[in-house]
């Protein structure tokens, strides 16, 4: 950023800033220059405000709610104050809802971004046909609600639905899967569900970043006889790498909140086994007997969890080789 | 024979080695359709024909309409919606579009730090908000107010990013002709500026007004009383009851996805190319 800072004269001059719009006439250069930086705040500062508002503000005080403790809206400092730490260590379902939440992360964000990579490499092609077609039909899936994909993929996967139906006829089994009864078949549920509505998201991405792969550098790969399998691998996934990182970083931070599949697919069914950590947060936090303070310190898990790996990831990112 | 005639020769014929890439697209695409397939043919059909997993369009779609009608509040669930996404939408527009621009083009080192700090928002989990934000809205007064969804909604880094990365391409010499033609900074800003950038504010209102009508944690916090639920939170209610109808659910659930749907397949086009702008 600080490279992309025009010097003049040892005064730092702002990006836009005229040469010289007042030419033979005196230019009144402190006065404008200080009218264009205010200018410029007042640009920034009604998102600055309402972000600082709505997260930073709210983050600080999630932070002293997770040192306190009571039912609904009568807190007091906890006694010792990590009293909701400790709880949350011997919370079973809190742990089942960890366990849960990075079976879904571990398996369904390295399959979805391979996926998508080489969906985008695949739609990259010149010549390939139909291009708008294609890409138009695997980005589909995300202009439909959490909600309602989650319902349909209830439907599919009703112990009388299409899918039971559909491997019965085949015969491929021999009775129905009780899919969402079961509390790895739920899970599995979920992460097809995931792939469904957000491969075709992270392959918009990979395809906007292959609009900047050198072209020649796949010519020359091309030429000296790679196969390209090898191309796409030694040569366009390299020059796609911070863009892997951005796609792996949203992927992370949404598989970190996922609440909608865990309500409406399965219910969070049977007995927790597929529930998030967001919808056992909420279910905490405002449902029955709310108990704000202990879920607020396990949003402030969440937090630290989305941060830890946002960051491992941006130093995996950041190596060059 | 040259070889420019035996490539073009060769360009139109059928070739082994793109099988494999045209099939795995083909299902691909397959995976993608069926279940939006499933759920526009379920809507025309009873919940008996749904479970039967018959995969052609029926005759029941107008039973499913007044049942589903009859049972919920549809129209007032869609206005709900509809004012939530379109106030969203011109409202981040305009705060984000701003300050990305403000950004850019009055860049400073001060602006840098708050920049950061922004982007940093990008890492906080809404659950982690959820609970004081609440609080926040109830102390006010305003649980159920549709403004408490609209608000938290209106700056996000990701629009501002976008915006401030689009903004670079915009060229600076127009800003500098434009100001010695005499105009004000908010009038190079909405007249120069925001109609040269129309695909990346399709992008941003393609993305915005997705989210923003998808959304179904929050609603679903600080919004308690039916009258003012979304479409979201109306087709989960549906499978609360003990026994679901499936063709009246696909029908509701076919009623949400629509304006999401049609929003994107008319902005398609700027979409892409928005996005794909912001991150050259």
């Amino acid at each position: 950023m600080a490279t992309e800072a025009i010097v003049t004269g040892g005064k730092r001059r702002l990006r836009g800033s005229p040469r010289n719009p007042y030419q033979g006439r005196k230019r009144p250069w402190l006065h404008t220059q200080r009218r264009w930086n205010l200018t410029g705040w007042t640009f920034l500062i009604p998102a600055a405000a309402l972000i600082a508002l709505m997260s930073f503000v709210p983050m600080i005080q999630a932070l002293f709610l997770s040192f306190q403790t009571g039912r609904g809206s009568r807190l007091t400092w906890a006694d010792p104050f990590w009293l909701n730490f400790e709880r949350m260590m011997g919370d079973e379902i809190f742990k089942l809802t960890v366990f849960n939440t990075f079976f879904y992360l571990i398996i369904q964000v390295p399959i979805m971004l391979v996926l998508a990579m080489i969906l985008a490499n695949l739609l990259n092609d010149p010549k390939l046909k139909f291009k708008a077609f294609w890409r138009t039909v695997i980005f589909l899936p995300c202009a439909v609600s959490l909600v309602s994909y989650s319902l349909v993929f209830r439907t599919l996967f009703a112990t009388d639905g299409f899918v039971n139906d559909t491997f019965m006829a085949l015969g491929l089994m021999d009775q129905p899967v009780n899919w969402l009864g079961g509390g790895w078949t739920a899970r599995f549920v979920i992460i097809i569900g995931l792939l469904w509505r957000w491969t075709g998201y992270n392959m918009i991405f990979f395809l906007a970043a292959l609009q900047n792969v050198d072209y020649s550098t796949l010519e020359a790969a091309r030429v000296d006889g790679a196969s390209s399998l090898k191309t796409f691998w030694f040569v366009t996934v390299p020059q796609l790498r911070p863009m892997i990182v951005l796609t792996a970083i949203m992927s992370i931070n949404g598989t970190l909140q996922l609440f909608d599949e865990s309500w409406s697919l399965t219910n969070g069914g049977p007995a927790y086994q597929s529930m998030s950590m967001s919808h056992y947060l909420y279910e905490l936090s405002f449902l029955k007997n709310p108990n704000v303070g202990y879920g607020a310190a396990i949003s402030y898990v969440i937090l630290i969890m989305v941060a830890v790996l946002a960051f491992i990831q941006m130093k995996v990112g950041d190596k060059r080789d | 024979m040259t070889s420019a005639t035996s490539s073009t020769r060769t360009r139109g014929r059928f070739s082994w080695r793109r099988v494999p890439g045209y099939a795995f697209l083909s299902l691909f695409a397959l995976f993608s359709i069926f279940p939006l397939f499933f759920m526009v043919v379920s809507a025309t059909n009873t919940t008996k024909d749904v479970l039967a997993s018959r995969l052609l369009p029926g005759t029941h779609l107008v039973e499913n309409f007044m049942s589903l009608f009859g049972a919920q509040d549809v129209g007032a669930a869609m206005l709900s919606s509809a004012l939530i996404a379109i106030g969203t939408t011109v409202l981040a527009l305009a705060v984000c579009s701003v300050a990305g621009y403000g950004f850019e083009v009055y860049h400073s080192r001060g602006k840098d730090i708050v920049m950061a700090i922004i982007m940093l928002a990008m890492m906080i989990p809404f659950a982690a908000v959820m609970i004081p934000l609440f609080r926040l809205f109830a102390d006010v007064g305003m649980v159920n107010s549709l403004f408490a969804v609209i608000i938290p909604a209106i700056s996000t880094p990701l629009l501002i990013l976008l915006f401030r990365q689009a903004s670079r391409s915009f060229p600076h010499e127009i800003i500098e002709a434009a100001r010695i033609d005499g105009l004000r900074e908010l009038s190079i800003f909405i007249r120069i500026y925001a109609p040269t950038m129309k695909s990346t504010f399709a992008a941003a209102a393609v993305i915005t007004f997705m989210t923003s009508w998808n959304n179904f944690l929050w609603p679903r916090v600080i919004l308690l009383d039916n009258a003012v639920q979304t479409m979201p939170m109306l087709i989960a209610n549906l499978t609360a009851g003990y026994v679901t109808d499936y063709g009246v659910l696909m029908l509701a659930v076919l009623l949400t996805s629509l304006p999401t749907i049609i929003v994107f397949l008319v902005l398609q086009r700027a979409f892409a190319q928005g996005i794909t702008g912001a991150i050259k």
